[in-house]
């Protein structure tokens, strides 16, 4: 363990921020029409003006890396070079955009209709936008949005076309091509798409890279002599895809890395990474999520459905915050990290293997964008209450489950009212309020309103979730939550289906707590690690502490290696709090810092439950065959069991997302294998080493330092 | 755009005889009409004293403070000033741009700048023998030296010149009076048997020797090594060069000032290497003293497959093993015909772009050179007076032609400038098939004006330093080699590098920050990078220089650039030398540094 204050720490509760202006504003008091039809005549990078979709694509199949592959393909396949200059070029019109300003003008219409009758506001920090404008003109832009919805990457262009910025042009998954119309409608404004996977495909490997590199450069047109900028900003998700659960995910690597390569390879002078969060106070996609998290499958794209969410056209879904956050110079991340002279040897349109420290760079980099996008997502009242009521939820389905499975029907009867009051929740909330500013979160809490008025507002636009009954609260579990289009005809309900019925509620509430689980998540492993610690000795703590750290790096987003300074930072902010007394060898809960560590360990508890289902579902149930794909069905399975047995406490344990990173923790930490089985991705279960992690988590077990090390 | 080509004429008819008069200076008649020449002088016995300065032939005296300035670059009579009317000027009669008055400096510079010809810089005037250490002498060495009637002095004025080189940390320490470790005595050999004597003495007494050629390093090379006790002696080899008929065409930059000696030493370049070529393509035979003998070959074959080529422990040695005493070199006759030219590409792309297709071709003129468009303006405010109205309106023509009617953004478009030579019809044919080649890739031909000029500016370009530092301005050049596909990158991002480098450590105005493409070779070029920036402001200007001139060469290197072409290692650049050579390439070197030098008697301690 290493000494601290080795780095100098901000207190978070400093972090500047800027200003939010709302957009929206300007479109309900003046001409969508004018606005869509309006000069539009943006900043350049370098002053240069960007070369057309066509040159675009003549470039790329032009350019020495792509001609090399083709030379490579042909000579080892013997397929004639014609042919597979064909195959790049039909990779290319696959996945090229033909950004047009007439339908990115058509957008600007459309969706100032949608998102006014969606959103009470829009709001974006117009500093943020200044900055952005300032660094298009230096160096090429990549823009980082977080993804939460199918809105986001319409947001991006719309603001950005509404502040007269260069438009993006955004990488897009192949599964949009789906829908016919909006798929080509979206390519016109800019999208471009990738295919999720191209396993070895040498040639679209290149292709893809090549196209997206030189949008980021500037290149001359010979014989004119005119230079031209590429297509920059590129816009890409580096999460990969939409989070269903409102915790961000684990960064893709792949496209940060071909971003970065034109700066490592001296093609450019620096190349500035922009993240951006967007936070949506109702996320549209809600309860789909839910459900397909609970694994109902979710409706594959199409344009038909996408009418027929028209009627979610006349509900309130808030405000959505946008936040462009500082801009990150590729040049001063890899200062002092990577050699750049290491690829002075080869000509550099030959692939190379990215090499060790280019990977560690790239990875260190993509989580600290993605902490970025964190920190600057804007956080609702509501995520607090919503924080509040699952754990309020979940202490109430305790006590009647030790009351008795067979009463939990009928607490009302016996006199327990079920959810919270109206006060006890306001008060609880603006004690939360005070706790999760002082960690950081970048809450907006309305001023000049009282609190009890921030509360009954926040549960008025959820209503969907949560039921308010006699001045009580409680989420919405016990109401018929079934699609209520689809007009299912009331009839008997199984348990098993009344229990999703509640998961949806559940899930869907969660994901509003995961929203603020990244501004409490490194003190409140902190909190468990000292629960589970075997004494209060610190480099005990620090070892469980390193432990849960360790096993849910696939949950959060913690960077890799980075233990010792999350030890610190925990234990700093937990200090501030007075909810902890670290001293040289001891850490102590303190007496009145009992109530912030129950909260906090509560938070993590659904997570630490859930692990252990899995650990012991593979211990007791996993056949020998059971392969990856089977495993999300079969572990459902046995959790609904648990769960209607009464012996499991939270119903968010079916989140099939906790599922699955689980088992990657558990493939990463060697516990599980896959295996060529009888079927290719069976799983071969460590028994001892699963059972033993399964006691650790639950606190039978103490982490030992050799536990540790092993891990 | 032949205007004026009739002065142009006896102008280049001018120079041409000036640079031949320098040449022969480094040259001597062959005495059997052999096509090599030995280029130092036979020792005749000991000639009678001379007066140096008065010897026809040596272009330098060994009072070099006589006609050259102690404190900046080149003769003490030519130097750029503003004068009381605010406008600039050269001064002297040395050269094409002597007496002239320069209309467009001023305006340039303090718009480049954020400089102001109110707010001087001067330097100290004169040099105080008080500020030069006393001699630490070696007697022995001395009372020795003394008896083989070699002449030589412990002057302070005659160690002050030979303990610099013109790196910007050495002239602006000068400037203001502060003299570090200066050699102490120096000792000029007139021949081969002297540097002999001279060697054997050295050994036998444990003195370090520092060998001097011309003066013009810029690579600290001739800083006394600061932990260096023994005695130095400055071996100044100035006096060992004859006069001759003939030209190598090796044309360094510096050629006025820097000697052959140097020339081998340091591996240079011309800029005519694209004719001649490089030093080590040019010498024919080198003989040089060490201190465990003489080395030399046996024999002037044109090639040898002999081993390794002995010839390349010395080029480049940087006086670390020896003295280069003698040099037989490949002479040429005189171009029978001489012509300038340049041509105007929309932006530095193209003109990259048309260089490396004449590389490809090869059919690159004796010199090609390409500015970008910070030098273009520069070179733009370097015009002298134009003497008629008429000259002034052609210019006002050209402008409009290119920048309006071809549609040329003068913010982005670069000249290139030509030198053909050779034989009139070649000349004329050759110059047809750049030309074609240039306007495949939208270059205009500009004239031979400005082709010429902008040669010209290569020899005065080191006197307008001085001028800066003047005025708080402080400037410097370094170069590189690097692969085609590799310049327009490099040369991007070395300049962005550099005004984000100054940005960064606190200058307080824009940098200038401008690169030119001086050498094409069949796998790639040779460019130069000049910076330059007002220091008001700046606690210490020359440390800061210092990190951004680091910088700028750490982005060199990590975009495919040499550590050097031709400027060499010295001390200034030893550091990377490992990553350069490798661990093994640099321990090969140290062996040959041990085996020949053990006791580390050419003890300047540049390149290892």
């Amino acid at each position: 363990m290493a000494s601290g204050g080795v780095y100098s720490r901000i207190d978070p509760m400093l972090k500047k921020r800027d200003d939010f202006e709302d957009m929206l504003e300007e479109r309900r008091n003046s001409s969508d029409v004018k606005y869509a039809l309006r000069c539009y005549s943006p900043v350049l990078y370098k002053g240069l003006s960007p070369c057309t979709p066509g040159e675009l694509k003549a470039s790329v199949l032009q350019s020495h890396q792509v001609l090399y592959i083709i030379g490579q393909v042909s000579r080892e396949t013997g397929r004639a070079s014609d042919e597979v200059v064909e195959e790049a070029s039909a990779i290319l019109e696959e996945m090229a955009h033909s950004q047009q300003l007439g339908t990115v003008r058509f957008f600007a219409f459309v969706l100032s209709k949608v998102f006014k009758s969606l959103f009470r506001s829009i709001r974006v920090n117009e500093e943020g936008l200044q900055r952005l404008q300032q660094t298009i003109q230096d160096h090429p832009v990549v823009l980082l949005p977080s993804h939460r919805s199918y809105m986001d990457f319409l947001l991006m262009s719309y603001i950005l076309y509404t502040y007269d910025l260069t438009l993006p042009v955004i990488a897009a998954g192949m599964d949009f091509m789906g829908m016919k119309v909006v798929g080509e409608m979206l390519r016109m404004s800019g999208a471009f798409f990738i295919r999720r996977s191209f396993g070895g495909d040498r040639l679209y490997w290149a292709v893809f890279s090549e196209y997206v590199k030189t949008m980021l450069r500037v290149r001359t047109i010979l014989f004119t002599g005119f230079l031209q900028n590429g297509f920059a900003p590129v816009e890409f998700f580096l999460e990969g895809t939409r989070s269903r659960t409102a915790k961000s995910l684990t960064p893709k690597l792949g496209l940060l890395n071909i971003v970065m390569d034109p700066y490592l390879k001296g093609e450019v002078f620096d190349i500035s990474l922009m993240p951006v969060s967007i936070s949506y106070e109702r996320i549209l996609e809600e309860s789909l999520y839910a459900r397909e998290l609970l694994g109902v499958p979710k409706p594959k794209e199409s344009t038909s459905g996408l009418f027929k969410a028209r009627k979610i056209l006349s509900e309130d879904y808030g405000s959505i915050h946008v936040y462009f956050g500082e801009p990150v110079s590729v040049r001063s991340l890899a200062e002092g990290r990577v050699d750049r002279s290491q690829f002075n040897l080869l000509p550099r349109h030959i692939p190379q293997r990215p090499g060790e420290e280019v990977v560690s760079l790239v990875n260190d980099s993509a989580y600290r964008l993605v902490r970025a996008q964190e920190e600057n997502m804007v956080l609702q009242p509501w995520v607090l209450l919503a924080s509040l009521l699952l754990q309020n939820h979940h202490s109430q389905q305790q006590k009647n489950h030790t009351e008795g499975a067979t009463h939990h029907h009928s607490t009302q009867e016996q006199g327990l009212n079920p959810g919270i009051t109206l006060e006890e929740l306001t008060a609880q909330t603006t004690w939360l309020r005070d706790l999760s500013r002082e960690y950081g979160a970048f809450l907006h809490w309305p001023e000049h309103t009282s609190p009890s008025d921030v509360v009954s507002s926040s549960l008025s636009l959820h209503r969907g979730l949560v039921s308010v009954c006699e001045g009580r609260v409680q989420l919405a579990t016990e109401q018929a939550v079934g699609d209520p289009s689809s007009g299912a005809p009331p009839g008997p309900v199984s348990p098993e289906e009344k229990l999703l019925n509640r998961a949806v509620v559940v899930l869907s509430c969660a994901s509003y707590r995961n929203q603020v689980l990244h501004v409490f998540l490194r003190p409140a492993l902190l909190a468990c690690a000292v629960h589970a610690a075997s004494s209060t000795n610190k480099q005990d703590v620090f070892n469980s502490f390193s432990f849960l750290r360790n096993m849910f790096s696939n949950e959060f987003i913690l960077c890799p290696g980075a233990t010792v300074q999350d030890f610190e930072e925990a234990c700093y902010l937990l200090v501030k709090t007075g909810a902890l007394q670290v001293s040289q060898h001891e850490v102590l809960v303190t007496e009145s810092g009992q109530r912030t560590v129950a909260f906090l360990t509560n938070m993590l508890d659904p997570f630490l439950q859930g692990y252990q289902v899995v650990c012991r579902f593979l211990c007791e149930e996993a056949s020998e065959s059971l392969t990856e794909k089977q495993f999300i069905p079969a572990v459902r399975k046995f959790i609904i069991k648990q769960l209607l047995a009464g012996r499991l406490r939270y119903t968010e344990l079916l989140s099939s997302d906790l599922q699955k990173n689980a088992l990657a923790a558990l493939l990463r930490l060697g516990a599980v294998r896959k295996i060529k089985g009888v079927q290719p991705g069976t799983l071969q279960v460590d028994n001892l080493m699963v059972n033993s992690l399964e006691d650790t988590l639950g606190g039978k077990l103490h982490t030992q330092k050799a536990a540790v090390a092993r891990l | 755009m032949a205007t004026n080509s009739g002065n142009g004429g006896s102008d280049r008819q001018r120079v041409a005889q000036q640079r031949l008069r320098i040449i022969a200076g480094h040259l001597r008649r062959p005495e059997d009409g052999n096509s090599a020449i030995l280029a130092a002088e036979e020792c005749k016995g000991h000639v009678s004293e001379k007066t140096d300065a008065s010897s026809e032939g040596k272009t330098v005296p060994r009072r070099r403070q006589e006609i050259m300035k102690w404190n900046g670059w080149g003769y003490s009579d030519s130097k750029f000033l503003f004068n009381k009317n605010g406008q600039a000027e050269f001064t002297g009669k040395r050269y094409r741009l002597s007496g002239m008055i320069i209309p467009a400096l001023k305006d340039w510079f303090e718009g480049t700048f954020g400089a102001n010809v109110h707010h001087k810089s001067p330097a100290t005037p004169i040099v105080t023998s008080s500020a030069v250490q006393p001699p630490n002498l070696n007697e022995a060495f001395v009372e020795a030296l003394k008896s083989t009637g070699i002449p030589f002095s412990i002057d302070a004025e005659d160690r002050l010149f030979r303990g610099h080189g013109h790196c910007l940390n050495e002239i602006f320490a000068l400037r203001e009076g502060k003299v570090g470790r200066v050699p102490d005595l120096v000792v000029w050999p007139n021949c081969h048997d002297d540097v002999l004597k001279i060697v054997e003495l050295a050994c036998k007494h444990n003195v370090c020797l520092i060998p001097y050629g011309g003066g013009t390093s810029v690579s600290s090379a001739l800083e006394c090594p600061p932990e260096e006790t023994r005695s130095i002696v400055s071996l100044d080899t100035s006096q060992m060069l004859n006069e001759s008929g003939y030209c190598t065409g090796h044309e360094p930059d510096s050629m006025e000032f820097s000697s052959l000696g140097g020339w081998v030493s340091t591996r240079a370049s011309g800029m005519k290497k694209n004719v001649y070529g490089n030093i080590e393509d040019l010498v024919i035979h080198i003989k040089m003293v060490t201190p465990k003998g003489v080395i030399e070959k046996s024999c002037q074959g044109p090639r040898l497959s002999t081993g390794p080529d002995v010839h390349h422990f010395i080029l480049g040695s940087e006086g670390t093993l020896g003295v280069v005493t003698e040099v037989t070199m490949k002479i040429r006759p005189l171009p029978e015909y001489q012509k300038y030219g340049s041509v105007v590409f929309p932006n530095f792309e193209m003109g990259v772009a048309c260089l490396r297709e004449v590389a490809r071709q090869r059919c690159a003129p004796a010199s090609i050179r390409l500015m970008d468009n910070t030098q273009f303006k520069f070179g733009h405010a370097l015009k002298p007076q134009v003497s008629s109205l008429f000259t002034s309106f052609l210019d006002g023509l050209k402008t409009f032609y290119i920048t309006k009617f071809k549609g040329f953004d003068p913010n982005r478009l670069c000249v290139a400038t030509l030198l053909f030579e050779g034989g009139r019809e070649k000349v004329l044919q050759h110059e047809k098939q750049v030309y074609d080649i240039a306007a495949k890739f939208g270059g205009l031909a500009a004239g031979e004006d400005n082709g010429q000029r902008g040669y010209m500016l290569t020899f005065v370009i080191a006197y307008l330093r001085d001028l800066g530092m003047d005025y708080y301005v402080i400037a410097e050049s370094f170069e590189t080699s690097v692969p085609w596909d590799r310049v327009l990158d490099i040369c991007r991002n070395v300049k962005a590098r550099i005004v984000y480098e100054c940005k960064d450590k606190g200058v307080q105005f824009a940098p200038l920050s401008s690169c030119r493409v001086t050498q094409t070779y069949d796998s790639g070029a040779c460019v130069y990078f000049y910076f330059a920036f007002n220091y008001r402001g700046l606690s210490d200007p020359v440390h800061t220089f210092e990190q951004v001139e680091h910088a700028a060469r750490e982005e060199i290197l990590a975009n495919g650039g040499s550590l050097s072409h031709h400027h060499g290692v010295g001390k200034l650049r030893k550091k990377w030398m490992r990553d350069t050579v490798s661990t093994v390439g640099l321990g090969m070197l140290k062996s040959v540094k041990d085996y020949v030098d053990p006791d580390n008697i050419f003890g300047n301690r540049n390149l290892l």
